[in-house]
């Protein structure tokens, strides 16, 4: 018996018959970074709603920080972006210090600045490892691991943490650098464009790669304003606007750094972009050693800090915990002012902010974070809208949301 | 296998691989119990969930990558739960993402263990809040718990380790075979 040789199939086309369906990506999927559930209304494979549906990791951040004294309240930002979570305790620190009318001393500033700069370096590593794992290039995962992993040990070596640290304290870091981990991130900066040239030799002119990011996704500079995007998304749409530039804090206004500037919009763009800052990064890094002064770490105006670092902590003989001495140290200081004050930070996924109402006591009367992930997170249909499913794996990838900062 | 032990040659020895689990040397057998053999094999090929939650996913991703390589252990991530052994809960786990992971649970077949990874899937660690599920075994049976905010990717392996000690030493469990 002869079998029918097969005839050209013409397969019907799905999009545009006007049967539409609903499809619930998430929260438990692997490419949504995290416990995202996106909402979509689809026409074949054309996405013609989406809607992002967050809160599945909401902790209740801005509640447990009401019930905490300042110097509590660290430990918190720790867990908002946990990639990144250095460049948020400076944040918070120097919110906190902008409140309490705190100044840094210089050497602790330049610490900080090395710390953040190594934080964007560990999180950009990771969102471009988990981007390009999305995308489909497994390579790029292990070798971005490879150089992470250096990032980690160094930090654990500063305080004895890999990924929660609450380094910074108000009013400086808790302790100095060491002799040993200023030479290896010596080293390390010294070699680190060579392995950011081995990622772009992986993907940079990849044909896979170009074709799922060239075009995709693209924001123009007045939409990616008007959503409010900050950090790397709003820069690869040619916006100018960078807090370490436009409003310094720490060491960033005695440094040299440039920020780069994509045109297109598009995730290739945004892509570029980042790679860029991993080489600024470094740059600032290499600033930062060369120029670290001596001196104190920690500032006399930070009673609660200084004297555990002095031995000298005055806890009071009813506080037999180390937790409740540090409560009665910071209540006690007596100096709160009362207001509110919104600081912000450029951490590496946009625009980090805290808002403070201080009632006088030494606890916040209420904090609220903008975190970049939920503004970001918002842009979602902008992007998606009208393009392939599949590109909605990469648009989540490009705008680097972390969900632990999104739902706070 | 007679005539070898008529002429007198002795029998190759048999290497014992694992707890009661010999391997005939020159082909490819094993011999052992068959309860032995079944909890030899489920240990040394628990292919997990990734259910990454928060933070812990983090370090859980660093131990799958390529300085501390799980695949060493026969551990595989898979993201579908009908062809996961093991689901390792890593992070916070939140009021409204209970019933996902029960669901999920319930969709792995079994033999199913769950390994707590962290602080807050161990008891909710330090959200004592009003939308944080205090430890997850509130939901789901937990094997092994790895404290820790978050632990080491070496910490991690030592969870996965001590689960495979509590495989090999399993009888009556999951089905009546003895």
């Amino acid at each position: 018996m002869t079998r029918p040789i097969s005839k050209t199939v013409n397969v019907p086309v799905a999009d545009g018959d006007g049967e539409r369906y609903t499809l619930k990506m998430g929260p438990q999927h692997p490419a949504t970074h995290g416990v995202l559930r996106v909402d979509l209304e689809l026409d074949g494979e054309t996405i013609i709603k989406c809607s992002p549906q967050v809160g599945y990791l909401h902790r209740g951040f801005d509640k447990i920080a009401e019930n905490r004294t300042y110097a509590q309240s660290l430990i918190l930002t720790d867990r908002l972006d946990y990639i990144a979570a250095m460049a948020n305790n400076v944040g918070y620190c120097v919110a906190v210090e902008k409140l309490l009318g705190i100044s840094v001393p210089l050497r602790a500033k330049y610490i900080r600045t090395i710390v953040c700069e190594m934080s964007r370096i560990a999180s950009h590593l990771l969102w471009l490892a988990t981007h390009a794992l999305d995308i489909g290039a497994m390579t790029v995962f292990l070798y971005c691991f490879r150089e992470r992993e250096v990032m980690l040990d160094l930090f654990e070596e500063l305080c004895g943490a890999r990924l929660t640290f609450s380094y910074p304290r108000i009013g400086g870091v808790r302790q100095d650098v060491t002799r040993n981990f200023i030479d290896v991130l010596q080293r390390f900066v010294a070699e680190f464009p060579t392995h950011i040239g081995e990622y772009e030799t992986l993907i940079d002119t990849n044909r896979i790669w170009l074709k799922r990011t060239v075009g995709i996704g693209v924001l123009s500079a007045a939409e990616a304003l008007e959503l409010g995007l900050t950090g790397a998304c709003l820069r690869g749409s040619g916006v100018d606007y960078d807090i370490r530039k436009h409003r310094p804090y720490d060491a960033y206004d005695l440094v040299d750094f440039e920020v780069p500037l994509g045109s297109d919009g598009d995730i290739y763009a945004r892509y570029r972009c980042r790679m860029e800052e991993l080489h600024q990064s470094a740059r600032i890094i290499q600033q930062c050693i060369d120029q670290l002064p001596p001196g104190p770490i920690i500032s006399e105006d930070a009673p609660d800090l200084v004297m555990p670092l002095q031995g000298q902590r005055k806890v009071e003989a009813g506080s037999s915990t180390y937790g409740t001495g540090l409560i009665r140290l910071l209540e006690d200081k007596g100096e709160f002012p009362v207001g509110d004050i919104y600081v912000s930070t450029e951490v590496p996924k946009g625009e980090l902010g805290f808002y403070f109402i201080s009632d006088g006591s030494g606890r916040p009367y209420r904090m609220h974070v903008r975190s970049p992930s939920f503004i970001h997170i918002s842009a979602l249909p902008a992007l998606a809208e009208g393009s392939m499913i599949a590109d909605l794996i990469a648009n989540i990838g490009t705008l680097d949301v972390v969900l632990g900062e999104c739902d706070r | 296998m007679g005539e070898v032990k008529e002429s007198g040659v002795q029998e190759p020895a048999l290497i014992e691989i694992a707890d009661g689990v010999k391997k005939i040397p020159g082909i490819n057998a094993v011999l052992g119990p068959l309860n032995m053999l079944v909890n030899w094999g489920r240990a040394g090929s628990i292919w997990p969930m990734t259910f990454g939650l928060a933070c812990c996913a983090i370090e859980m991703m660093d131990a799958g990558a390529s300085t501390n390589d799980l695949d060493r252990f026969g551990i595989i991530f898979r993201a579908s739960p009908r062809q996961a052994d093991c689901m390792i809960v890593a992070g916070t786990l939140t009021k409204k993402m209970s019933p996902v992971l029960r669901r999920v649970y319930d969709q792995m077949p079994e033999p199913r263990y769950v390994l707590a990874m962290g602080s807050c899937a161990c008891s909710g660690g330090v959200f004592n809040s009003y939308s944080v599920t205090q430890g997850v075994d509130t939901i789901v049976p937990v094997d092994v718990y790895v404290p820790g905010c978050p632990p080491r990717p070496a910490a991690l392996m030592q969870g996965l380790i001590k689960l495979q000690e509590k495989i090999l030493q399993e009888q009556y469990r999951w089905s009546l075979w003895r």
